[in-house]
């Protein structure tokens, strides 16, 4: 057991003197994320008001063909602007969002009481202009109910008999749901913030230990390898967890600052969140400082380790990904994939679900066992005798 | 006492070490002679059990190190060929480091590096950090670290590799004191005038086999020259060896 503290404290002294992984550890890993967050929803929520609220530019061909039209979308907040001479063109390099085009035809159309066309250009793959698209045809299509309405009424009938059924939305989310779903890439960010917590660490000790050439003597101790090991994983599971703590703090604080209400959403992101991500993470950290000195062991130097790690780090995204594209319905099992369980109980949490205390057990558990597991065969790499040999 | 009996290692295909017996005593200094690749460093190495020899036994003050390893390294004191040190500690904490790995008590361990501290010169380096140390001063650190824990066998593989004149001189009489205090000294080297100015004993290494174990005298007069490079050479069976 003395050996073991030994070799922590050595380890963890040792990097505390490296600026670089001490900035890691201590600020980029926690901050980046809940930076990147608070910029992010930030960004979404002043353009979603923003398009709500702001006049909607639209070039028009043809206006002098339906002046009716036309007062009608300035009444809405359209700016009528000048024609362009290739719409098509505008559109697909992205210098105009969208163009409407009233043909010369549009007036003898309507006057008749056939149906009038006007064309709407616009690229659907452009996500920024769908929902000026989508206003824009509200608006048309609001004034072309209206125009039918009064026609109706004109010959007597009520403008009822055009809507012979009505759909009502009754919309069953939550506003803790919608945001969770926003949200479901949090878990990856803390997972995220464990990884490059952990990361120097595990490459140091290892990798970075066998190409200093200080394996060998280390070896040479009477300390068994498994302790050394242990010592090692130790460390790189402290300052992983160091991250996460902080990551944890962080993002406790920065979702204060998240106007995430004008979207309709609240989180649930309190002293209770934070104990219980705490606790579901508490086995993925020392399962990941495994995992990381595992890769490590195989790399022949330093920078071959960082680049294992570095694909690493992609593996915790899977799961994350899967689940924001397909909206999966939580199931048991999924607590005791370790990674996948993390995920599952954190949204939940954050979306002020009900966790209880068994599925939390049962990722604990599960990614405890996994976390030993690995460590086994880490162990078993590090008795090889390959290990130790640095030329 | 450091005994080994038929020691075989293969790597592969390659023989590296092809049944090496030799007995290294108490209060002797044994050097270990050789041209590079002869299989020196992997005879140290299944000596301090870092590799497990295919075959043969290793006796360290009688321990077997196949039955107990970690008694075998806690009764050696260990220089490797690889002796990195941690450059973001200083030289007394990677000392100190290695002192409690071999469980020795705080006071112990302040005692002693004061005591390896001035039998090596190294009382002006002692509480620096070892980044940007010169190969001495790192030489110095690694063998003080080594025999932190007042071993009774000293294991060194070329410990004068990349030293000065004046390092060389000093290491050399560092071995001679630690020979004196009663110690087995085993070390590695290719260079003949330190082993044949050393050494009680010298057993040379060629091609993973022991070709000659004697005395200086005795491997002179073997050889039938009063030359010991000539002796060197004529053991070895060709000028192959030197010219490694």
């Amino acid at each position: 057991m003395n050996s073991i503290i030994t070799v922590f404290l050595k380890e963890v002294r040792e990097n505390i003197r490296d600026r670089r992984t001490v900035l890691n550890t201590l600020l980029t890993g926690p901050l980046m994320a809940p930076v990147i967050f608070v910029l992010l929803i930030n960004g979404i929520v002043s353009r979603e008001l923003d398009k709500a609220e702001k006049p909607l530019p639209v070039p028009v061909i043809g206006a002098e063909n339906a002046p009716n039209l036309v007062d009608a979308l300035k009444q809405r907040g359209v700016i009528i602007e000048d024609p362009i001479s290739n719409p098509e063109q505008a559109v697909r390099e992205q210098n105009a969002d969208l163009v409407l085009r009233i043909p010369p035809s549009y007036g003898e159309a309507w006057n008749k009481g056939e149906p009038a066309q006007v064309e709407l250009i616009f690229d659907d793959s452009q996500r920024d202009a769908q929902g000026s698209v989508m206003r824009l045809r509200g608006i048309i299509d609001a004034y072309a109910q209206r125009t039918s309405s009064l026609r109706l009424v004109a010959r007597g009938i009520s403008p009822s008999i055009t809507r012979p059924l009505v759909v009502a939305d009754r919309d069953q989310s939550t506003a803790q749901g919608r945001g969770g779903m926003m949200f479901s890439m949090l878990p990856y960010f803390f997972i995220l913030g464990a990884f490059i917590g952990g990361m120097a660490l595990a490459i140091d000790t290892t990798a970075g230990e066998r190409e200093r050439q200080s394996l060998e003597p280390l070896f040479a101790n009477p300390v068994a390898r498994s302790k050394i090991l242990l010592g090692k994983l130790g460390a790189t599971g402290a300052f992983a967890l160091t991250t996460l703590l902080l990551s944890i703090i962080a993002f406790s604080i920065a979702g204060q600052f998240m106007p995430t209400e004008k979207l309709g959403m609240t989180l649930s992101i309190g002293p209770h969140f934070a104990l219980l991500t705490l606790v579901t993470m508490l086995p993925l950290v020392f399962l990941i400082a495994s995992l990381q000195t595992l890769a490590a062991a195989f790399a022949k130097t330093f920078r071959e380790a960082q680049t294992y790690l570095s694909l690493l780090m992609f593996v915790p995204a899977v799961p994350t990904m899967l689940m924001s594209i397909f909206p999966f319905k939580t199931e048991t099992w999924m607590y005791a994939v370790p990674l996948v369980g993390q995920q599952v109980t954190i949204t939940r949490l954050m979306r002020g679900e009900a966790v209880s205390s068994a599925e939390i057990a049962l990722c604990f558990v599960s990614t405890t066992i996994a976390a030993v597991i690995v460590y086994f065969i880490t162990a078993r790499i590090y008795n090889g005798e390959r290990l130790a040999i640095s030329t | 006492m450091i005994e080994l009996k038929s020691l075989t290692k293969a790597f592969g295909e390659v023989k590296a070490v092809d049944g090496v017996s030799f007995t290294a005593r108490d209060g002797e200094i044994t050097g270990l002679l050789g041209p590079n690749g002869a299989g020196k460093t992997t005879t140290l190495r299944m000596l301090y059990t870092l590799m497990r020899p295919d075959s043969g036994q290793v006796l360290v003050d009688g321990i077997d190190a196949a039955v107990d390893p970690i008694a075998v390294r806690r009764s050696l004191g260990v220089l490797p060929d690889a002796r990195g040190l941690y450059k973001r500690l200083t030289s007394r904490e990677n000392i100190e480091y290695f002192g409690r790995l071999q469980g020795m008590d705080e006071a112990t361990i302040a005692a002693r590096i004061e005591g390896l501290a001035k039998a090596l010169d190294m009382d002006e380096i002692i509480d620096r950090r070892t980044e940007g140390f010169s190969q001495g001063q790192r030489v110095k650190t690694a063998i003080a670290r080594a025999l932190i824990h007042d071993p009774k066998n000293c294991i060194l593989d070329e410990p004068t590799n990349g030293l000065d004149v004046m390092a060389t001189r000093a290491m050399r009489d560092f071995l001679r004191h630690l020979k004196a205090e009663g110690r087995c000294v085993l070390f590695s080297s290719h260079i003949m005038q330190e082993v044949g100015a050393l050494c009680d004993r010298i057993v040379v290494i060629a091609h993973g086999h022991v070709v000659a174990d004697a005395s200086p005298e005795q491997l002179r007069e073997q050889a039938g020259t009063s030359n010991l490079e000539d002796a060197f050479v004529k053991v070895i069976g060709s000028a192959e060896g030197l010219a490694a």
